[in-house]
């Protein structure tokens, strides 16, 4: 088919490949991060859907959608299967990621378990290398408190360069700061500015000189350092996402750069 | 020119640039981003005298040792809680249930009404969900929120961790353990949950195999039987004992069967090397106990309430119609199950039973309320409000002895999944062949199964 995201904007881009229904001009929120750090929890407390959460990782296999409404304003909310990573090795990570790359959530809420920090920022990093967009939560904060474990919410934020709250989804904690941070980036009173990660000067000078290319072909749709990097690692499935989600005319015209 | 082509040649490109040391790449690039990780991890968490609990747990409860009776311990617990917490709510839903069955035929004679219309409403349709309310719903009702509370306990990794190594050995995937122990809940969600197996072939082995997990709507016909059959030959003290052990055999059974299974699978059709994965135990959390037991004793109930009215109620009224339409002087019912018989004697089963389950291919559930049914229907009516009466029915008036029983009991554990669980596989595997194997697969293993207990038992002159 031949729409493009460019031509008929994004919420006719997100009906067409995502399955969102015509009228959903609201805000898209993604809630994304590692499995079984109660992601589920909280698209329930926000929805008020009942899906049932598990404690082991890969309860939710599909993504679901639901809504809520906050300060008047109705958000469509999308529940991303848990995955440790964005690097495609699994369909579940494809999903993931192309949900955020092409779908262009207005926000990706990432939510990380703070008994694991460590291993869930790797998550959060990947995911801030595609979008800017961003907004972490470090969950399970009650479970932390009890392992006696302490999260320094406002260095992160300063490490990071995007905005942190911090929550327990199960009992309700924290989640009306994390609205609140969620509704200023989608209406872009705050702009997180995602912190760079550094790769060695090899990566980093052929990513340089592969990044203009991204660029003229790929225009700013996407984030061309990461398409780079992608390319740079030659990552296949990236390019048929590319296929499957811009189609064919939108990749004549990229061609048309190119020649 | 092609559109390929401009990907491509970007790509091309890439690899110019980066040149032979390619396949590197993705190793230094998630090294720099584990570093980056790492230092701000360890810039922004502090801990303070932490004793890692979840780890001291789980070196016993995964142990060589104590992994396995830990496992069956709980098993046998849950089994027993429900076992023991039916009995009351069964007994009580029963007598209410036809004392209201005794009333509605009461008010059908004093209208006049026409004997088929009652027999159709109120002895088919009104029976049928009667029977599923009062034997299937209450086990049902206990058993799904004790399984709800461990899986939030975070207890099903750990036994996926403790079977490891025997799905291995059966050249299955070990997060097989996991998808069967969803299966326990109900082999729908069990086989949805096979999608977190990324190998095709070895998803395609537990999905095959997950029946062999007695679900939720199967366990109370087990429980059932167990009861009605160890009742008579212990002392009552322990007979819900006797009857959680017999069922907790059974569910070794069916473990047993899926491991033999998958590995025949490995052998002939599905041909492979189990590939190997990284299972997360995830921490203990605290259920939220209230809010699981209130939700899903009523989500369980509202849901086989919904079955029983959609199919049960249906399919008792159809069980009627059967049972009272006459061709000659024998009923169609009579006559169907005259013709399973021969084969049904083999397997150690009747006629009617054959057919009771093959009328429960739409839900397990409402197996055992169709024979009792199709049992009563025509035949001498009896108050059948009790296990007790049950038992005499089975063994004074059809015959039952302990073998028909355990082989019911078998082919309950190894026969084709539901109606629903086989939409589903149809739908995840997007083969109709696989969907059709999968039916076909448990069902032979039962058939053979049941035969083999059936002519040994009768060959050592046990019965």
């Amino acid at each position: 088919m031949g729409l493009t995201y460019q031509s008929t904007g994004t919420a006719a881009f997100r009906e067409e490949a995502f399955n969102f229904s015509a009228d959903d001009k609201q805000p898209v929120i993604a809630l994304a991060g590692n499995p079984n750090t109660g992601k589920s929890t909280l698209f329930n407390l926000l929805t008020g859907l009942r899906q049932h959460t598990g404690n082991w990782p890969g309860k939710t296999v599909l993504q679901s959608k639901g809504s809520f409404i906050h300060q008047g304003i109705k958000y469509t909310v999308v529940d991303l299967p848990g995955t440790y990573s964005l690097l495609a090795n699994s369909i579940e990570e494809q999903v993931a990621r192309d949900f955020i790359c092409f779908a262009k959530p207005d926000v990706t809420v990432v939510v990380v378990d703070a008994t694991c920090l460590e291993r869930n920022l790797n998550f959060v990093l990947q995911v801030m290398e595609i979008t800017n967009k961003v907004v972490v939560c470090v969950n399970l904060i009650d479970e932390a408190r009890r392992k006696k474990i302490q999260v320094h919410t406002d260095k992160l934020r300063k490490m990071l360069g995007v905005p942190v709250a911090s929550t327990a989804a199960n009992i309700g904690e924290g989640i009306p700061k994390l609205l609140d941070l969620v509704s200023k980036v989608v209406f872009d009173k705050l702009k997180p500015k995602p912190v760079q990660i550094k790769y060695d000067k090899e990566i980093e000078e052929a990513v340089s000189k592969l990044e203009p290319k991204v660029i003229e072909a790929l225009g700013s749709e996407l984030n061309s350092r990461w398409v780079a990097l992608r390319l740079l690692e030659g990552d296949t499935t990236l390019i048929q996402s590319l296929e499957n989600y811009y189609g064919k005319q939108h990749l004549q015209t990229l061609q048309e750069v190119l020649a | 020119m092609n559109s390929d082509n401009s990907m491509s040649s970007l790509l091309k490109e890439a690899q110019g640039i980066i040149g032979p040391q390619q396949g590197q790449m993705r190793d230094r690039i998630v090294n720099s981003i584990y570093q980056t990780a790492e230092s701000i991890a360890a810039s922004t968490v502090s801990t303070s005298g932490k004793v890692d609990w979840d780890r001291k747990i789980d070196k016993i409860i995964t142990s060589k040792i104590w992994g396995f009776p830990i496992m069956l311990a709980l098993l046998t617990v849950v089994l027993w809680i429900t076992i023991t917490g039916a009995n009351v709510p069964s007994s009580l839903l029963a007598e209410g249930l036809f004392w209201i069955e005794a009333k509605l035929t009461d008010f059908f004679m004093a209208v006049n009404a026409s004997e088929w219309l009652h027999g159709f409403l109120v002895l088919g349709v009104y029976r049928g969900l009667a029977w599923v309310v009062s034997v299937m719903l209450p086990p049902m009702a206990i058993f799904f929120p004790l399984f709800t509370l461990l899986e939030d306990l975070g207890y099903l990794p750990r036994v996926a961790f403790n079977l490891d190594r025997f799905f291995k050995g059966a050249g299955a995937h070990g997060k097989q353990a996991l998808t069967m122990s969803m299966g326990f809940g109900c082999n729908a969600a069990g086989v949805i949950a096979c999608r977190i197996i990324e190998s095709p072939r070895e998803r395609l082995i537990a999905t095959l195999t997950n029946a062999f997990v007695p679900c939720n709507g199967r366990f109370p016909t087990l429980i059932a039987l167990a009861t009605i059959f160890i009742s008579g030959s212990v002392a009552v003290t322990f007979k819900s004992a006797a009857a959680t052990l017999t069922v907790a055999g059974l569910v070794v059974v069916g473990i047993a069967i899926t491991l033999l299974v998958s590995f025949l699978l490995t052998k002939t059709l599905l041909r492979g090397i189990p590939s190997s994965f990284t299972l997360e135990l995830p921490p203990y959390r605290k259920p939220q106990v209230g809010q699981v037991l209130i939700r899903s004793v009523l989500d369980r109930t509202i849901f086989v309430l919904a079955r029983a009215m959609i199919i049960a109620a249906p399919a008792g009224g159809i069980v009627w119609i059967l049972a009272n339409t006459m061709i000659g002087d024998t009923s169609i019912l009579a006559l169907v199950a005259g013709w399973l018989d021969p084969f049904a004697r083999h397997m150690g089963l009747d006629g009617f039973i054959l057919m009771a389950f093959i009328c429960g291919l739409p839900a397990n559930e409402i197996v055992f309320p169709i024979l009792i049914m199709s049992y009563v229907s025509g035949g001498a009516m009896m108050e059948l409000d009790s296990l007790k009466a049950l038992r005499q029915l089975l063994v004074e008036q059809h015959g039952w002895t302990w073998l028909t029983a355990l082989c019911t009991t078998l082919f309950v554990l190894c026969h084709w999944p539901c109606g629903t669980t086989l939409f589903t596989i149809q739908r995840e595997q997007k083969s109709w062949y696989w969907m059709f194997m999968a039916a076909l697969i448990p069902t032979l293993v039962g058939i053979v199964l049941c035969i083999a207990v059936n002519y040994l038992v009768r060959g050592l002159g046990l019965v």
